[in-house]
């Protein structure tokens, strides 16, 4: 049992850091847990929603007629009909908006990108309103669109204003132009990647529960209840009073269930226009209607001298991005921060296109720039005749080479030797084609992998009963990332209680205030405020059994006793105790009850940064002949901080790399830019592996002690995962073939053309 | 999805008569392509027909002339294991197992297989243009996004591709199509089967409207060990062929006595070229041999942009699979990684 060093008071770990299943695993498996389109109220009415055709233009009719005589059908709304809503663009805005006029759903005329909602008809069940959304008649007038941002390159622009909570690009070090002159050794290439769809399997939906008095009840799928919540009352001139989320479990969301989607707007305007309970569900299609990860087009040049130590860093990035927003994510930041160079320029710019604004996708920026800045120093590596890994250990940093700041810890040194160890990579040889085991070529690759360790504003309530039972809430989410396990154990190991005692409360805008959950923050935010929480318990709860009638505690302070076995007792003599009961009992108290919020220190955050970092090591065999690759091994050595299970925080990892395969292999939303519309909108031709395409992954986390990036010692998981794998298995395609493809997805045409041969 | 009325015929004859009262009528066996088409407004039937109780077609009967007569409404997955198709007609078994996932083959028939409708990503998207769908509304895909489109027996007003495994093996075993209709049963082969688009992309088949499909007949088995059938696509299960190829060939030693060669993904239908298969004819089984064949059975193959690697990659295809199949190593279609 190890003791937690980051509070005053020693917390006797039971739980925290141990493999422990998931608290919701019985109810998931077996259908009980309820998601958003699963929730349902008395004269509940269905809607579906009429997607347009074209990219841009307007609306020059929209005939309802035949759908309004289908029988059953309650309504079709459209931007001729809808009710009226906020006219201030500003309150559409939630809380991780990009900079800009966020969409708005039925507002007018006009057509800003393909598949936007451009009716919702309302009926007394989905079939009908299915049906009845068939018949609506729209006559579009088209306009000149773009959607093609290798097309509009001359136009890009650097965002006036920049995304709040997204780290800008560093400011340049040196003279990069200069340096890069002057390096013996340089590589330059230019790296894309492909749109890609979030597509969780849970399709985006909410149901709205008309409570009457003009109040409502949302279910909906969202990564945060409260910033549904706010967006409906500044949307819909509501108060908090008049509008409670509930979304206890989100099926997947990577990011997509961030901002609220166009199904809440549609659902709750529905709900209070009609004064009755009326749920929206989007189709797999309409999944493609929605913000994506978004391409790129990167350039990255990297100078250095023949002892392989950088001299020049260079990383440009051309993003797409709606007309309607400038959507930011940290892409090029990494390539500076993470490596020892005099001189480092990292720019970022967009260029407008008709599609919707793109949106954070699993670990945002990050997997896209390393893709970039990884497979370059790959490239960097054969030049100079250096080993990968010898490379980036020559040009390691301890300090956080954008802004010079120290790091609050940095164990990748650790990942790369224990996680090369494990791999083997010791025995590889060094010379591309040069490893073979019958018609298979087998490649070995590597790469980094970098993501902040960020902490949030959180608050969390205990409240520990009479009976022994302890709840922990808070308003986050868990979109199957383990948020109520992780949370149980903290509770648990807090005030000693077995796991079975604790309930963890999520997912209700109702309960203490949460940002949404994303960025890898939430184990630190909402992990740091239920300990807080307890520990206000704990002390309360302390004095109640201290001041029992000879109590055998009577003289020990804080420090003195241990909180296990659902008693408090003296550590040096543990005969010595005081049951929970007893405690609340002498109190005269049948429940404790505290809120506390957890903070970000700004001291440290002035001081430090904080990153957690990964190591990725991959073997792929290829058919060359036939252009097939497979990913037969792969060893990820990720430090992270303090890992509260590691049996969830292994998923966490598991689950990111086979996003990361997915991405490299897989995943690609094709456009038709002569419709400005993507057209391989559903599961069928839109590719992420199936089990036949994963093999081996095995998961490793390295020691890392932090005591600043988070008060509980963690720094999150649930992006890292991903970061580093495309990169990795494009080095291994290169090693085992002699091809450097610097387009993902890595697919069968790449593999067998001639062009982007090193 | 539209509103439809359900019928339950008896018979066959009754069925036949269903479709011939309600012109606007569709057939629905396993539903598994139908329904999906129904959902994505592509198919907007009025009055549906549905076969699966239909007595007598859901049998695997032999011929009387050394063959198997596999019926309408065999599941794909009764069909795959039946142990007289995996002793006599391995590469249709091996096609089938190729086929999308156990859930589906086990709804899916075998006469609905050959009924499978493109997968262009147009043809599914009914607020796209497209002349199979909508004939004269255009063909959005020839400069569009056309990876998984045709190479071979396109036209100016369809280069959609039939997404079938199971009838690329279909057409190397020379299987025949017995259907029924109002004038009584004919024989179609599987040559005959499916149609190039010409001038009109939305017949897929040559099947009448109110034609019902019986069974499908399987000749003599002839091949023995020396088959395969070589499926690749962008994963490794659950995704359509961007090239297949269904090899089968009598051999005499190391000389090759016939071949049948067909190739899916590449074409409105499955594509032989018996010219091609005739090369082989007494020669040595061999690289220089196959690619040769490969060579003839791709000529005038075109390519729309997107789909141009289809060319290259089905040539080495061909050799490939060619070289499984006189090899006697069939590919596996468990292990899915490629021999």
């Amino acid at each position: 049992m190890d003791q937690s060093p980051m509070f005053e008071t020693p917390l006797f770990e039971t739980h925290v850091g141990s493999p422990r299943n998931r608290v919701d695993g019985r109810l998931k498996v077996t259908g009980a847990a309820p998601y958003a389109a699963e929730f349902t109220a008395p004269d509940l009415a269905y809607g579906y929603v009429v997607s347009g055709a074209i990219a841009k233009g307007k609306i020059t009719n929209i005939d309802t007629s035949a759908a309004m005589a289908v029988p059953g059908v309650v309504q079709v709304f459209t931007h001729q009909n809808r009710p009226r809503t906020a006219w201030r663009s500003g309150a559409y805005q939630d809380e991780v908006a990009p900079p800009g006029k966020p969409f708005r759903p039925l507002y007018d005329e006009h057509i800003v990108y393909s598949g936007q909602p451009v009716a919702l008809v309302v009926a007394e069940d989905f079939e009908i309103a299915r049906y009845a959304a068939s018949l609506v008649r729209v006559t579009y007038e088209a306009e000149k669109h773009q959607t093609d941002v290798a097309k509009v390159l001359g136009e890009a622009y650097v965002p006036p204003k920049k995304r709040s909570g997204i780290t800008p690009p560093p400011k340049p070090k040196g003279d990069s132009e200069a340096a890069f002159g002057a390096s013996p050794v340089k590589v330059e290439s230019e790296y894309r990647i492909a749109v890609e769809h979030h597509n969780p399997m849970e399709m985006h939906a909410t149901t709205v529960v008309w409570e009457g008095g003009g109040r409502i009840t949302v279910h909906d799928k969202i990564q945060g209840a409260q910033n549904s919540q706010s967006y409906i009352t500044h949307v819909f001139g509501l108060s908090n009073d008049d509008v409670r989320v509930i979304s206890p479990f989100v099926g997947g969301a990577f990011g997509s269930g961030l901002r609220p989607q166009y199904q809440l707007f549609l659902a709750v305007m529905a709900a209070l226009e009609l004064k009755r309970s009326v749920r929206v569900t989007l189709t797999r299609d309409q999944m493609f209607t929605m913000g994506y990860r978004p391409d790129g087009v990167q350039n990255v040049a990297l100078g250095a001298n023949p002892d392989a130590r950088l001299q020049s860093i260079r990383h440009d990035l051309i993003a797409g991005t709606s007309t309607f927003e400038d959507y930011q994510e940290a892409t090029v930041n990494w390539s500076v921060m993470l490596y020892r160079c005099d001189n480092a320029t990292a720019t970022q710019k967009l260029v407008k296109i008709d599609t919707y604004t793109p949106a954070d996708m699993r670990a945002p920026g990050a997997p896209t720039g390393l893709f970039a800045m990884e497979s370059a120093m790959d490239e960097l590596s054969y030049k100079l005749g250096i080993d990968p890994v010898q490379l980036r250990l020559r040009n390691y940093s301890e300090v956080d080479e954008a802004n010079g700041k120290k790091l609050t810890s940095k164990e990748l040194r650790a990942a790369y030797q224990i996680g090369a160890e494990r791999f083997g990579w010791a025995r590889r040889n060094p010379v591309p084609r040069s490893m073979k085991e019958g018609r298979e070529l087998i490649g070995w690759g590597m790469a980094t992998g970098a993501w902040e360790a960020q902490m949030a504003r959180t608050a969390a309530r205990a409240v520990l009963t009479a009976d022994g039972r302890l709840e922990v809430a808070s308003a986050t989410a868990d979109i199957g990332t383990g948020t109520y396990t992780i949370l149980t154990q903290i509770g648990a190991d807090a005030l000693g209680l077995p796991m079975e005692k604790v309930t963890a409360r999520i997912g209700d805008s109702s309960l203490p205030k949460s940002p949404v959950e994303g960025g890898s923050w939430t184990a630190a935010s909402a992990g740091t405020a239920v300990r807080l929480a307890c520990d206000t318990v704990r002390q309360q709860l302390f004095k109640y059994a201290r001041g029992m009638d000879n109590s055998p505690i009577a003289n020990a302070d804080l420090a003195q006793v241990a909180f296990q076995g659902e008693r408090i007792a003296l550590i040096s003599d543990p005969s010595r105790f005081v049951t929970i009961a007893d405690a609340m009992r002498a109190g005269g108290v049948d429940r404790i009850e505290a809120e506390e919020t957890a903070v970000p220190d700004k001291l440290v955050q002035a001081r430090y940064s904080s990153y957690t970092h990964s190591a990725v090591f991959v073997e792929v065999r290829v058919d060359e002949e036939l252009g097939q690759v497979r990913v037969t091994r792969l060893v990820d050595a990720v430090a992270a901080g303090k890992i509260i299970n590691p049996k969830t925080a292994r998923s966490q990892i598991l689950g990111g790399v086979v996003f990361g395969i997915s991405m490299a292999l897989h995943e690609e939303s094709m456009p038709d830019h002569n419709l400005g519309r993507f057209m391989n909108h559903n599961l069928a031709e839109y590719h992420v592996p199936v089990n036949a395409d994963i093999h081996d992954i095995d998961v490793i986390f390295v020691e890392e002690q932090d005591e600043l990036a988070s008060p509980i010692g963690v720094k999150g998981l649930g992006e890292i995962g991903i970061v580093g794998t495309a990169a990795a298995i494009a080095n291994a395609v290169f090693h085992a073939t002699g091809k450097r493809i610097r387009e993902l997805p890595i697919t069968i045409d790449k593999v067998i053309g001639t062009k982007e041969t090193a | 999805m539209n509103r439809f009325s359900i019928a339950r015929p008896g018979s066959v004859a009754e069925a036949v008569r269903e479709v011939t009262t309600h012109p606007a009528a569709k057939f629905i066996a396993g539903g598994t392509n139908l329904v999906d088409l129904m959902k994505y407004d592509v198919e907007r039937p009025t009055h549906v027909v549905d076969l699966s109780r239909l007595p007598g077609l859901n049998t695997i009967e032999e011929t009387g002339e050394g063959g198997l007569r596999l019926g309408a409404l065999v599941s794909n997955t009764a069909a795959a294991y039946d142990e007289r198709v995996k002793e006599r007609y391995p590469l249709l078994s091996s096609a089938l197992l190729a086929g999308a996932t156990p859930q589906l083959r086990n709804a899916a028939t075998m006469g609905g297989n050959l009924l499978q409708r493109t997968r262009c990503y147009y043809f599914y998207d009914a607020a796209t243009p497209c002349n199979k769908r909508q004939p004269g509304t255009g063909c959005p895909a020839k400069d569009g996004v056309n990876r998984i489109h045709a190479i071979l027996g396109t036209s100016e007003h369809c280069i959609a591709t039939h997404p079938s495994d199971m009838c690329v093996a279909l057409a190397a075993l020379e299987a025949v199509v017995k259907v029924a209709g109002p004038q009584g049963e004919r024989s179609i082969p599987m040559a005959d089967f499916h149609r190039l688009p010409g001038n009109m992309p939305e017949k897929d088949t040559n099947l009448h409207g109110d034609e019902i499909i019986l069974a499908i007949e399987l000749p003599e088995p002839r091949f023995g060990k020396n088959h395969t059938y070589l499926k690749l696509r962008d994963r490794l299960s659950y995704a359509f062929a961007l090239v297949s190829v269904a090899a089968a060939l009598e051999m005499d030693g190391e000389k090759v006595v016939e071949a049948r060669i067909a190739l899916g993904g590449v074409a409105h239908k499955p594509w032989r070229v018996p010219e091609a298969e005739e090369m082989l004819r007494g020669k040595a089984a061999g690289r220089e041999a196959f690619s040769a064949v490969a060579d003839r059975i791709l000529q005038g193959a075109q390519g729309y942009g997107g789909n141009s690697f289809k060319i290259e990659l089905a040539h080495r295809a061909i050799i490939r699979a060619l070289s499984q199949a006189a090899a006697g190593t069939p590919q596996s279609q468990t292990d899915k990684r490629i021999q």
